[in-house]
């Protein structure tokens, strides 16, 4: 077999492999946040479809897929259209640069265990999440309803005060790991994860991705007890799933992405390393979970105060910090 | 100070609702399991017969009256003897709200709640319950109580022909 042929292949497989896990575990973390949150509140969640609910995500699919497609007479049709699928598309693509695992041996080759292996894939992700909101913001914008502009515009300012100290909050990770690779980045952690050696950097990062994934308690673009459903009021059928299924690969990807910069990837003893990086994971997920189901959810202004006055002066002093007390070990 | 109270009320719901995850659920799953029903509860409607196996129900309008949703209704009817009855009674349960007022203004206990509760139909027209289906024949919560007991059934003959009975005043008569 030619050398470029294996090569596809193994692309090929990867992202099969990648697609149908993340979708099957989007829908999956659909019911299990269902199943958490009722139990959280003493009721015991979906248990109709199948043994114990296993099969709703299943019904919930069929019921989305049979729905009504229904577009607003007045919307701007081609926007309206495209901008789920755009939701979507940027939370898998994300997913390409996300190493689950130590690069593995197959039929001579060394293979690694992430689709592409980018030199600049911090960037990448921070790109792609600033993308993301694009998503949201022409749906809301495309449907010409008030409450889904106002969820929209929600979205963009609240994007802006979050997405700096996302930024900085990652400066102090990348000093530490003198790389943008992410591969690079978890090789880094090695011994200790970044999660010890800069508490402050991984609280900043988390709270970011708590709103970065526009959920409780900065769900302020959906606020349904305000806006209807937010951005995506006018959305049904099919294209509300696709907004639907992408805040969960979104929550996905962030776990992911939190268990890269802190949490040391796939680095663990025992384990083979895509078991310690699922654990990690699916325990942020369950984090996003728990916090959905304790939380209330806070006012616009605060979110705006905390963000520029509280998160963004805090990143700004941990980067200077960081950098300080690297040149100090260096002598 | 007042930080950490703020640090400390974001930290301590978390274990609140970590803690509830593992205790048991509270929901009853209709169903398979059904509530306990008080025997106080207010469901569907029935019309009880009094302990000599007569329709206590005397069509007196009250409960129509007093109902707030108005899906009480019927006609009233007199029999030989001059009891009154209701040829017929409706209530319509789709709009009922199981308040329980008509049976507060029945004066012969004749309209009372059950525990029913599950009216839920396919066919709206089968919510509407009409007078055969109303009545039990049983007292219902009320056993012994009989209203011609206590009020004597309307009498046949016209006003004043009854014996030991003065002829109406004529009103008119009294104007000076
Ligand atoms: S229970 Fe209330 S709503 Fe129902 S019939 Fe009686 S008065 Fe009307
Ligand atoms: S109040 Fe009682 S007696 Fe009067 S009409 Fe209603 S059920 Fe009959």
């Amino acid at each position: 077999m030619p050398e470029w042929l294996l090569i596809s292949l193994l692309i090929l497989a990867k992202l099969g492999l990648i697609f149908f896990v993340l979708l099957t575990l989007a829908a999956y973390l659909v019911l299990a946040e269902r199943k958490i949150l009722g139990r959280m509140q003493l009721r015991p969640g979906p248990n109709r479809v199948g043994p114990f609910g296993t099969m709703q995500p299943l019904a919930d699919v069929i019921k989305l897929l049979t729905k009504e497609d229904f577009i607003p007479d007045q919307a701007d049709k081609w926007l309206f259209m495209l901008a789920p699928g755009l939701a979507a598309v940027t939370a898998l693509l994300t997913f390409a640069v996300v190493p689950f695992g130590p690069p593995l041996t197959l039929f001579g080759h060394e293979v690694p265990l992430v689709v592409c292996d980018l030199n600049i894939g911090v960037l990448f992700f921070l790109g792609l999440s600033s993308l993301a909101v694009y998503g949201m913001t022409l749906g809301g914008w495309a449907s010409n309803s008030k409450y889904a502009l106002l969820g929209a515009i929600r979205g963009l300012s609240q994007l802006i005060s979050y997405e700096l100290s996302m930024g900085l909050a990652l400066v102090p990770v990348v000093m530490l790991a003198r790389s943008f690779s992410l591969t690079d980045i978890v090789m880094a952690q090695a011994d200790v994860p970044f999660a010890l050696v800069n508490p402050l950097a991984f609280l900043i990062f988390l709270i970011s991705i708590v709103a970065e994934s526009k959920r409780i308690p900065f769900d302020l673009p959906e606020a349904e007890n305000e806006l209807v459903a937010g951005f995506h009021t006018e959305y049904s059928g099919m294209r509300f799933g696709l907004f639907f299924v992408g805040e969960y690969i979104n929550l996905i990807i962030l776990g992911s992405m939190l268990t890269i910069f802190f949490l040391g990837g796939w680095m663990g003893p025992f384990l083979p390393g895509v078991v310690w990086f699922s654990i990690k994971v699916l325990l942020v997920c369950f984090f996003f979970i728990w916090v959905r189901g304790t939380l209330p959810r806070l006012r616009y202004d605060q979110l705006m105060h905390f963000g520029w006055k509280i998160l963004l002066p805090l990143s700004l002093l941990n980067v200077i910090l960081t950098g300080a007390f690297l040149l100090w070990r260096q002598g | 100070m007042s930080i950490w109270r703020d640090i400390k009320g974001t930290i301590e719901p978390f274990w609140v609702t970590l803690r509830n995850m593992f205790r048991p659920v509270v929901t009853i799953e209709y169903p398979e399991v059904r509530a306990e029903i008080s025997p106080r509860y207010r469901g569907r409607l029935i019309l009880t017969r009094d302990p000599d196996g007569q329709e206590r129900c005397v069509a007196c309008y009250l409960c129509s009256a007093a109902c707030p949703v108005d899906c009480i209704s019927m006609q009233a009817t007199e029999g030989e003897n001059g009891r009154r009855y209701a040829a017929w009674f409706r209530i319509n349960f789709s709009r009922c709200i199981f308040c329980g007022l008509c049976t507060e203004a029945c004066p012969t206990l004749a309209i009372q709640v059950t525990g029913d509760f599950e009216l839920a139909n396919r066919n709206p027209l089968e919510t509407v319950w009409e007078k055969e289906e109303l009545l039990v024949d049983h007292c219902g919560q009320e056993p012994g109580y009989n209203f011609y007991h206590h009020a004597g059934i309307g009498v046949a003959a016209a006003r004043g022909c009854n014996p030991g009975e003065d002829k109406p005043v004529n009103v008119k008569d009294l104007l000076p």
